[in-house]
This record gives C-alpha cells, sequence and structure tokens, in this order.
C-alpha cells in the first residue's frame, strides 16, 4: 500500500464553471466515440461486402442456373451491375442498406433479404439472450459461492465442472442435453420451433433446451471469471468494512462485491452476445431452427450472395453495437470512469 | 493467565462494573503456504466502559489481526484458527454464530481501517454507505435513515453534507473519506470502536484532525475506543492505557502516564525514542531500532526482542520472559529498563 501523502487541496475553482467543463468534456466523450462507431461500421460493411468476392461463385451463374448463353450472361451481370467498378458497387448497396433494402435473393423464390433476416432474426436473438441470462442466473451464484470458499472443496469442485464443459465441443453438448431432456425425460420437443407471436409459454417452452445448450458453455466461462474477479474484490478492505458494520454475507456478496468484479464478465459478456447471434449454427442445426445461423449456411450454399451479404452486416452490427454498449456501461459500474470521457 | 489479567486493573474495577472487553491468552494462528503463523500468540487485555487503550508495536506485529479477532471478523474465510477467550460486553464472541456476530458488527462494535481510500466501495455513494448499516441495525426506512446519515456526516465534521452524500467515495479527499469511515462506523453508536492506524494512511495535517476527532466523540459518545497505530506518538495523550506489541505478544502494558514516563521493556523505550515527530511523513523507518521484527512463522526462542535487543543476555534467548510486574504496570523482559523505580527483586541489571 503506498503512503499517500495528499497534496494540498487545490483551492476549489467556482462551480458553474468546472460543471460546465465536465458536461462539454462528456459531450466530446460521446461525440468522439459516436464518429468513431461510424468508421468501424463503414469498415466493417466494407468488409462484408467484399466477402462476396472472396466466394467461389459467379452470381450471374447462380441466376442463370447451368447451360446458359452467353448474351444473357452479359445481360444478367449488366443488370446486377457486377460489371461496375467494386466501389460503385459497395456505395450501391450501402445506400440500399442504410434505407433498409439489402436487396433480394437470387435464388427461388426471390425472397426480399430484409424479410427474410427480419424473420430469422428474432429467433437467433431469442437465443442469445436466453441462453445469456440463462448463463448469468447459473453463473452469478455458483462463482459467488466458489470464489467465497476459495481453495475449498466446493471451489475445486466448480473449477473442475466448469473445466469439464469447457472441453466439450458443443455439438456435444448440444446433442447431450437432447438426449437427456427430449429422448430419455421426454420433457422437451425437439426440432420444433414456436413464435413468439404463438404465445410466450409455447414459445420458452420450445426455446429452453437450444438455449441451455447456449447458456451451459458459457455458465462455465462467466463462473470461471467471474470467480477470479470476485477473490480479488473479497480481499477488499471495502469487504472487510462492510462486513465490520454488520452487512450480512448475502448482501456483501450482491451489494458490495458483486459489481466492482464484474468488469471481465461484462466484456466477455459483450462478445459473447454479438457472437452468439450469428454462431448459434451448431444450435440451430441440431434443434433445426430457422435462425441466423440457419439463414446464412443455406444462402452460402445455393450462392446466395446478396443473402449471405445482408445476414453478416446485421450480425456485424449488432456485434459492434453491443460492444459500444458495454464500454458505456463501464461508466455505470466505475463511477470513476465517468469522469475521464469514457 | 486469567490472574495476571486481574491485576491489570486490581483497584479500578469494581465486581459490579462488567468491563467493556475481557481478551484472556488469545491466539490466532494463520494457516499460510508457509505453515501456520501465530499473529496473535497469547494476549491477555482488560477493557472498561469508556476507556481508551492505545496497542502499539512495529508493522507485522500483529495488532490488526489482534484488532480483528477480538471482533471475531476475518479478512479470508480460509483456515484461522483462534484460541483463548474474547469477552465483548460479557459476551463470548467466539461462542456465536455469524448471523450473531453481524448484529455485533456495527452495533456494539466498530472498526476504522487504515486506508479510506480503500475502505469505502468505490461503486457506491457516500450516503449508502452510512444507510445501510443504520437500517439493517435500527430498522429504519429510506428517509429516516437518510436523516441519520446527514446527522452521521454532521457529526464527524464533514461540511456540506447535503451535496456529500449524494457524492461517490473518489470525488472526496482523504481526510473526507476517512471522516465517512468514522461515521460508517459510529451510525449505530457502538459500545467500543476499534480504530485500526486510523491517520497512518493520511497527510500529517490532516492526522492531528481526525485523532481529535475520534477524541471528542468518544468523549461525546462515552465509547470505549481502541486505538492501534505504529506510532507511540498517536496514541500519548489520547489513550488511558497503552499496550506495547511485538511479535504478536503484549511486552509491556501500563496505565499511559507511567509507560511514557517510566518504560520497562527495552522495546518500549525504543519505540519511545523513535517517536516520529507528527510533522514527518508517515512510515518513516524506525530510527532507534535496529533490525526488523522477527518471521512470525518461525519466531525467535526466548524473548523474542533479544536479537534486537541491546541489554539482551544469555538468559534472554534460554527462557521466555513472562508478563508481570508491579501495580499494573506488566512488561515481559529480565533485564527492564529504568528499573530504579522497580522493587527490589526485579530491580538487577
Ligand atoms: N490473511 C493473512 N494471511 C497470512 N498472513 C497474515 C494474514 N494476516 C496477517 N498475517 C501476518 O500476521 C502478522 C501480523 O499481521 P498484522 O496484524 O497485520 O500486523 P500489524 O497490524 O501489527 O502491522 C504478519 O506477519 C502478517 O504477515
Ligand atoms: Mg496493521
Amino acid at each position: 500500500m503506498s503512503t499517500t501523502v495528499e497534496p494540498a487541496p487545490a483551492p476549489a475553482p467556482p462551480r458553474p464553471k468546472l460543471r460546465r467543463r465536465r458536461t462539454d468534456g462528456r459531450l466530446r466523450g460521446i461525440l468522439g466515440r459516436l464518429v468513431e462507431l461510424v468508421l468501424v461500421l463503414l469498415v466493417v460493411s466494407f468488409g462484408t461486402f467484399a466477402l462476396v468476392s472472396l466466394m467461389d461463385v459467379d452470381p450471374a451463374v447462380s441466376i442463370l442456373g447451368e447451360g446458359y448463353a452467353a448474351e444473357d450472361y452479359e445481360k444478367v451481370r449488366e443488370e446486377l451491375g457486377l460489371n461496375d467498378p467494386m466501389i460503385v458497387r459497395y456505395f450501391d448497396w450501402l445506400g440500399g442498406a442504410l434505407t433498409g433494402d439489402l436487396g433480394q435473393s437470387v435464388v427461388p423464390p426471390y425472397h426480399d433479404v430484409v424479410d427474410r433476416i427480419l424473420a430469422a432474426l428474432p429467433v437467433s436473438v431469442e437465443l442469445a439472450a436466453l441462453g445469456m441470462g440463462m448463463a448469468l442466473l447459473f453463473s452469478i451464484p455458483l462463482a459467488m459461492w466458489s470464489a467465497y470458499h476459495a481453495g475449498g472443496r466446493i471451489d475445486r469442485f466448480v473449477s473442475a465442472g466448469t473445466f469439464a464443459v469447457l472441453s466439450l465441443p458443443s455439438f456435444l453438448v448440444g446433442l447431450l442435453v437432447i438426449l437427456v431432456f427430449s429422448n430419455t425425460l421426454g420433457w422437451f420437443p425437439r426440432a420444433e420451433w414456436s413464435r413468439l407471436s404463438e404465445g410466450l409459454g409455447d414459445n420458452l417452452y420450445h426455446a429452453f433446451l437450444p438455449a441451455l445448450t447456449i447458456a451451459l458453455a458459457e455458465t462455465a466461462m462467466f463462473t470461471r471469471i467471474l470467480r477470479n474477479d470476485l477473490i480479488g474484490t473479497l480481499q477488499e478492505d471495502f469487504i472487510l468494512a462492510a462486513k465490520a458494520k454488520g452487512m450480512g454475507t448475502v448482501h456483501v456478496l450482491f451489494s458490495d462485491a458483486l459489481r466492482p468484479s464484474s468488469f471481465s464478465l461484462i466484456t466477455l459478456m459483450g462478445i459473447s452476445l454479438g457472437r452468439l447471434i450469428g454462431s448459434t449454427v451448431i444450435v440451430e442445426y441440431l434443434f433445426a431452427l430457422p435462425g441466423m445461423g440457419t439463414l446464412v449456411i443455406g444462402a452460402a450454399n445455393t450462392g446466395d450472395y446478396v443473402t449471405v451479404q445482408g445476414t453478416v452486416l446485421v450480425i456485424a452490427v449488432i456485434y459492434v453495437v453491443t460492444n459500444a454498449l458495454i464500454d458505456l456501461s463501464y461508466g455505470y459500474l466505475d463511477p470513476r470512469v465517468r469522469r475521464s470521457h469514457v | 493467565m486469567t490472574q495476571s489479567t486481574a491485576q491489570v486493573h486490581p483497584a479500578q474495577a469494581p465486581v459490579t462494573d462488567q468491563p467493556m472487553l475481557v481478551v484472556d491468552d488469545l491466539r490466532t494462528v494463520i494457516q499460510t503456504a508457509r505453515g501456520p503463523l501465530k499473529a496473535v500468540d497469547g494476549v491477555s487485555l482488560i477493557l472498561r466502559k469508556g476507556e481508551a487503550l492505545g496497542i502499539v508495536g512495529e508493522s507485522g506485529s500483529g495488532k490488526s489481526v489482534l484488532g480483528r479477532t477480538i471482533m471475531g471478523l476475518h479478512r479470508t474465510e480460509g483456515p484461522i484458527t483462534v484460541t483463548g477467550k474474547v469477552l465483548l460486553d460479557g459476551i463470548d464472541v467466539q461462542a456465536l454464530e455469524r448471523k450473531q456476530l453481524t448484529e455485533l458488527w456495527g452495533s456494539k462494535v466498530g472498526m476504522v481501517f487504515q486506508d479510506p481510500l480503500t475502505a469505502l466501495n468505490p461503486v457506491k455513494k457516500v450516503g449508502v454507505h452510512l444507510t445501510e448499516t443504520v437500517r439493517k441495525h435500527r430498522g429504519l426506512n429510506r428517509a429516516q435513515a437518510r436523516e441519520r446519515a446527514l446527522e452521521l456526516l454532521d457529526l464527524v465534521g464533514i461540511p456540506d453534507s447535503r451535496r456529500r452524500i449524494d457524492q461517490y467515495p473518489h470525488e472526496l479527499s482523504g481526510g473526507m473519506r476517512q471522516r465517512v469511515v468514522i461515521a460508517m462506523a459510529l451510525a449505530n453508536e457502538p459500545e467500543l470502536l476499534i480504530a485500526d492506524e486510523p491517520t497512518t494512511a493520511l497527510d500529517v495535517t490532516v492526522q492531528r484532525q481526525i485523532l481529535d476527532l475520534l477524541d471528542r466523540l468518544r468523549a461525546e459518545l462515552g465509547m470505549a475506543l481502541i486505538l492501534i497505530s505504529h506510532n507511540l506518538g498517536v496514541v500519548a495523550g489520547r489513550t488511558d492505557r497503552v499496550a506495547v506489541m511485538y511479535a504478536g505478544r503484549v511486552v509491556e502494558t501500563a496505565d499511559a502516564r507511567s509507560l511514557f514516563t517510566q518504560p520497562h521493556h527495552p522495546y518500549a523505550e525504543a519505540l519511545l525514542a523513535a517517536i516520529p515527530d507528527l510533522d514527518e511523513p508517515p512510515h518513516l523507518r524506525l530510527a532507534a531500532i535496529d533490525g526488523s521484527p522477527p518471521d512470525m512463522s518461525a519466531p525467535p526462542p526466548g524473548c523474542r526482542f533479544a536479537p534486537r535487543c541491546r541489554y539482551a543476555q544469555d538468559d534472554c534467548v534460554a527462557v521466555a520472559p513472562v508478563l508481570d510486574g508491579p501495580g499494573g504496570h506488566l512488561f515481559a523482559c529480565h533485564h527492564p529498563v529504568n528499573a530504579g523505580s522497580l522493587p527490589d527483586e526485579r530491580g538487577e541489571r
């Protein structure tokens, strides 16, 4: 502990002035953030667009099918704007995207891409959110229990258990979950989906197993990271001080220890949430669910590059925006961050 | 051991007057990677209601562990063994369940910590630190608790309490934060306050203000105080009795005047000579004592101070001296200093 020889407090400047400067600073901070966000989104969208040129498909061929005439081929390419320079095509596409038009699927039945995304996105978002929620519900008490008895039997058991779950590939976890809850116990259905519009209860009933599959791996990760941070926090003087003024263990853990310990957890959650929306592929596949993962895989398999572009763009935007929100939440977690212009 | 502690206040403690605190042969053993560490090794104390006791010793002598053991509060839930007895206003602290202990903490006994920068939760507003404890112990509602919090901020001399109450700890200076920590400990008017190096981390000019504040509050609230410091100068003039600790043991204890004028243990003498000026930066190495305190997981045999003691003789290393002495001035030394004031049989040098 360093001995703090406090510098004599500087004479306080007149308050209103101080206030204004602070607000200006914060505003400038947020504006800077927004500019940064827009730039990142531009780069991401360009990357998404350029991705298609890496795909080994000729969109015109996808549309025409085998055995086309050469002049048809040229006509289609012209119509699609494929002969324009890439940068022109990009801005065409971006302009459309900004007005909510991601084009039409190039394979039958030529659905509007936005419509397909709007149908698939809620499924993935719900799975990711439910999986996340479940993971938090499991991992917070588990991490607290473990950290509170750090080094003890409970802690070692939790540590071994989470390690085991982490070392299992997620398709195996999914298969096990299906085997136990669906095949053996018969509690939950498989390969069915019920939209939220068809009633919350039914929807949750169908979402439970896939969400659980997602939650298991996330729980293991969250538990380990939160436990480590909690152990550090529990050594702090303010925890001792809270105990010394009579606050009970549960209060100390939830009210005093959790928030200062959750920086890594929040960061990890942001990464997971963004990632999960696109990468529930395996879970969607196992449970045959009509989400973003299924959509993008299907589109890629049929050479439907417009759908791939649109889907990937939406996933990327969600990822970037989620992480920006996470950054902002640090200010809530630690008031000291608020001053430093976020 | 109970016998010898009874001698601490032969005349002062009438049978009917229940002492605030009785500590009898207290031992705290912490399991560390390097084996068991006897952080407190046979300490006995008595503190009457409203009395102030200073506990002084170099860093690492076990003062903080003693303070926490008295409360039954430990830094970790890990392997710590406590033997001996702590009676807090007649309540056997060792025998209490965790839940009963939390009832006691913050209501009967409060604690002030060394570093106000770390003793407050950075994500909680000043007011919350105060309201949560009064709501728990006094069952106040939100509005009442807030009133009480404002009252407490006024009590500890924080100006502009209505604004301060909604600020975060980092918006306050170190001295102000320590006032908040004190307010937190006093929120439910405990009968005993344990202040563990309450000013060590503070700027010298602020140190005196905080000590004066503690003094004033003790008088106003009529509570007993244990003032822990590595600096005898801090407890001088602010405590009725002083116990000097070395390597987990009390090596000398007496009423303050007697200890300051006639220290008998060479370690107490050295500490006295080493009182830093309150205007010096804190934590300077004690100039008058060479060497450093022993490794507590393997303390030296005999008198633990012997390796650093300039009066040490063969018997010091061979036999550990017991804490004893005439008229409530106890010391653990075979060859005491200022021996002239002692009755003959211990006065040989
Ligand atoms: N939680 C702990 N784990 C291991 N050793 C500890 C722990 N707490 C205290 N100690 C050891 O106990 C001894 C006494 O420490 P402490 O009471 O903090 O000393 P003081 O307050 O007098 O400076 C020191 O040797 C210290 O290293
Ligand atoms: Mg200490």
